[in-house]
């Protein structure tokens, strides 16, 4: 989970990271009003779960109290880089005399912490690090030694004297941040000298780990707090992993890597997915239920492939899930199936014997994926 | 001869009383897997189906002599139990436990480098060696015994690539999903440096996805070490940028870890790469001809 820029500051204010005065406002009047508290000028940030807003418009200085009311309202109307804003970021504005960086990650490749810091910041760290790896520091940390005084040496050895002091003390406090709210990265670009000698962090990009939500219970409430489709929202709170994509066919699978398989194959016959959607192991007749009506919601589907491979799941239960689904709801498109693992030739006399008049079954994943594609209209030469 | 588990193999399950473990420990033995202990804190001294509970896993290796321990706990209590069968001694630790928290395998990686207990997963559905053992949640009807290798991150498209392989006439050594997380143990390079040196393995299937980098590691490991043929296929060529697929594991950031990068990478390091699950049977069933032309 990526969390808002606010949302970030607000643990590192909890860890002890000095941090910019602001104020999350809604509307462009309450940025108006924050940009008054502030003396008149202010930074107003989009706040968004994506990268590149320095570049992409996404922040605005300004010298008024009406700019930032004008800025907010643009800020809110457009949009980021196709994500919906409802809400900006207004901060103090502060003296900067340098700009600095300092960031820690797992590292899925090693299984180690890695810190990254270099004394250019501000820039675009990936294109630092491919053009003057030098000026970049790299420490691997062992999990289970931690940030040691050398590995924090080593990193704020390449900050000018005068930060180090200031930044050792929030290099320190990112990386226990970084283990207590299981994050798996914490990114701060830039990091500040202010001209008084003060290091404050200007941004904050955090990334909490997925599972450990549910040992972060403050964390897993901001969860909802993102604006996302209706859709989604049904299949979230239906334990259902449920992605938007913008072709006509929908897609119900077991296991990300066959959904994703089944993307692929849908696209080899000519048509695009409408979604991604993963019931999981064990899928039972109540999930199959909610993955059809979660799916028919979506006014873009022409046709439903479903394709399951049963291990955990049986097929048996998927083909009654699937009946009881259209025992529920009114099905205005075409739906294929296929049924392969465990239980599959009971799943399959299932739907045989009902002839929903509905449901077209198919013996393979790529006759399925072919039927699809040509019911969906979208069928290549 | 087959990779990680074999006729020698002595399974301790533990978390053998749980649903999921006691619905696979059942599933496994009737497969004909030796699985000689169980493990369930506090059930101690009671048995499942005929099968010795302890509550640590030390003792089951004690009494039992068990050399491989597969994982059914809870997320919350899953990095525990592999520290506990790692320093039990047990050689083979899979764990099949999905959602455990990335900081705790952070841990259990580092711990297990500096011994000899090996890992494969967590999130992961287990490793099969047709027609001898079955250690997880691998069905084991749809395989069949043979001199194809298989490794693969995701679990479902262990099952349709085996499915299609099967459908062939074509068998497996041995199967193994090393799982989706980002931090897990055995992984591609690892797999392929085993079936290399198993004198009855003659091909290797790796199935990959989007995320990470393990198959341009692989790619790099295969130019530089493996004379054994290798077929891919990599899941998610449509799956657009920046969005989560589910898996832990399957997210594409930026130019790196996408399906396009990672087949290319394979492709340059003499990999016959696959677009569909069905057309990795179709070139393993060519190359496997090829070979048998050229003996």
């Amino acid at each position: 989970m990526d969390l808002y820029e606010h949302m970030g500051k607000d643990l590192f204010r909890a860890h002890g990271i000095p941090v910019p005065q602001g104020v999350v406002a809604r509307s462009p009047e309450e940025a108006a009003e924050a940009t008054r508290r502030f003396g008149g000028a202010a930074v107003v940030k989009v706040q968004v779960q994506a990268g590149g807003r320095g570049k992409g418009g996404g922040v605005a200085l300004v010298d008024s109290p009406d700019e930032a009311a004008r800025r907010t309202a643009r800020m809110l109307a457009e949009g980021f880089a196709g994500h919906p804003v409802d809400r900006v970021l207004v901060e103090e504005r502060l003296p900067i005399e340098r700009e600095l960086y300092a960031s820690f990650l797992l590292d899925r490749s090693s299984g180690d912490y890695v810190g990254l810091a270099t004394a250019e910041g501000g820039v675009e760290i990936e294109a630092l690090a491919a053009e003057r790896p030098g000026a970049l520091r790299r420490v691997r940390i062992d999990p289970m030694l931690g940030l040691r005084p050398y590995h924090l040496r080593e990193l704020t050895g390449v900050f000018p004297p005068s930060a180090r002091e200031g930044a050792a003390a929030i290099v320190r406090c990112l990386f226990s941040l970084l283990r207590e709210a299981d994050a798996t990265l914490v990114e701060v670009n830039p990091l500040v000298e202010l001209v008084d000698g003060r290091v404050v962090a200007l941004d904050a990009k955090v990334t909490i780990d997925d599972n450990a939500l549910v040992r972060q219970p403050d964390l897993a409430a901001l969860r909802d707090r993102f604006p996302i489709d209706e859709v989604e929202r049904r299949a979230r709170q239906a334990g259902l992993q449920y992605v938007k994509l913008d072709g006509r066919v929908g897609i119900i699978g077991n296991g990300a890597g066959l959904v994703m398989a089944t993307l692929d194959v849908v696209a080899r016959y000519g048509a695009r997915a409408a979604n991604f959607l993963d019931v999981g192991g064990g899928a039972s007749a109540d999930t199959m239920a909610t993955s059809l009506e979660v799916i028919l919601s979506d006014p873009a589907v022409r046709v439903v492939l479903i394709n399951i491979f049963g291990g955990i799941t049986r097929c048996d239960v998927v083909a009654r899930g699937v009946l009881e689904a259209l025992g529920r709801i009114e099905a205005t498109v075409p739906i294929v199936l296929r049924l392969d693992g465990t239980n599959a030739e009971e799943g399959r006399r299932i739907i045989a014997e009902a002839a929903h008049p509905r449901i077209v079954s198919a013996p393979t994943m790529d006759e399925a994926a072919a039927q699809a594609a040509r019911l969906a209209g979208e069928a290549g030469p | 001869m087959s990779i990680l588990v074999g006729a020698e193999t002595r399974v301790v399950v533990q978390g053998i009383t749980g649903s999921e473990g006691s619905f696979h420990t059942r599933r496994n033995v009737a497969y004909g897997t030796r699985v000689v202990a169980g493990v369930t804190p506090g059930k101690g001294g009671q048995a499942f189906d005929g099968i010795p509970v302890f509550d640590t896993v030390a003792e089951a290796v004690r009494e039992t002599g068990a050399n491989t321990s597969v994982v059914f706990v809870p997320p919350r209590f899953a990095a525990e139990a592999i520290l506990e069968a790692a320093d039990a001694g047990v050689e083979l630790v899979v764990c099949i436990t999905e959602g455990i928290p990335v900081r705790d395998m952070a841990e259990v990686h580092s711990y297990l480098r500096r011994g000899a207990t090996e890992l494969v997963g967590p999130n992961c559905p287990g490793v099969i060696t047709p027609g001898v053992a079955n250690v997880g949640i691998i069905p084991g009807e749809v395989c069949t015994p043979g001199r194809v290798g298989l490794v693969s991150r995701s679990g479902t498209l262990v099952y349709q690539i085996v499915h299609e392989l099967t459908r062939r006439g074509i068998g497996q050594s041995t199967c193994v999903g090393m799982g989706g997380d980002p931090v897990h143990g055995i992984g591609f390079v690892e797999a392929l440096a085993r079936f290399e040196a198993d004198p009855d393995t003659d091909l290797v299937v790796l199935t990959g996805e989007i995320g990470g980098d393990d198959e341009e590691r692989a790619a790099a490991y295969i130019a530089d070490h493996v004379r054994t043929p290798v077929v891919a296929y990599i899941a998610g060529f449509e799956a657009p940028p920046g969005k989560r697929m589910g898996h832990a594991g399957a997210i594409v950031t930026g130019s790196t870890g996408t399906a396009a990068g990672k087949a290319e990478a394979l492709e340059a390091a003499g990999v016959a790469v696959a677009r569909t699950p069905s057309e990795v049977a179709d070139l393993v069933a060519e190359r496997l001809d090829r070979r048998a032309t050229d003996a």
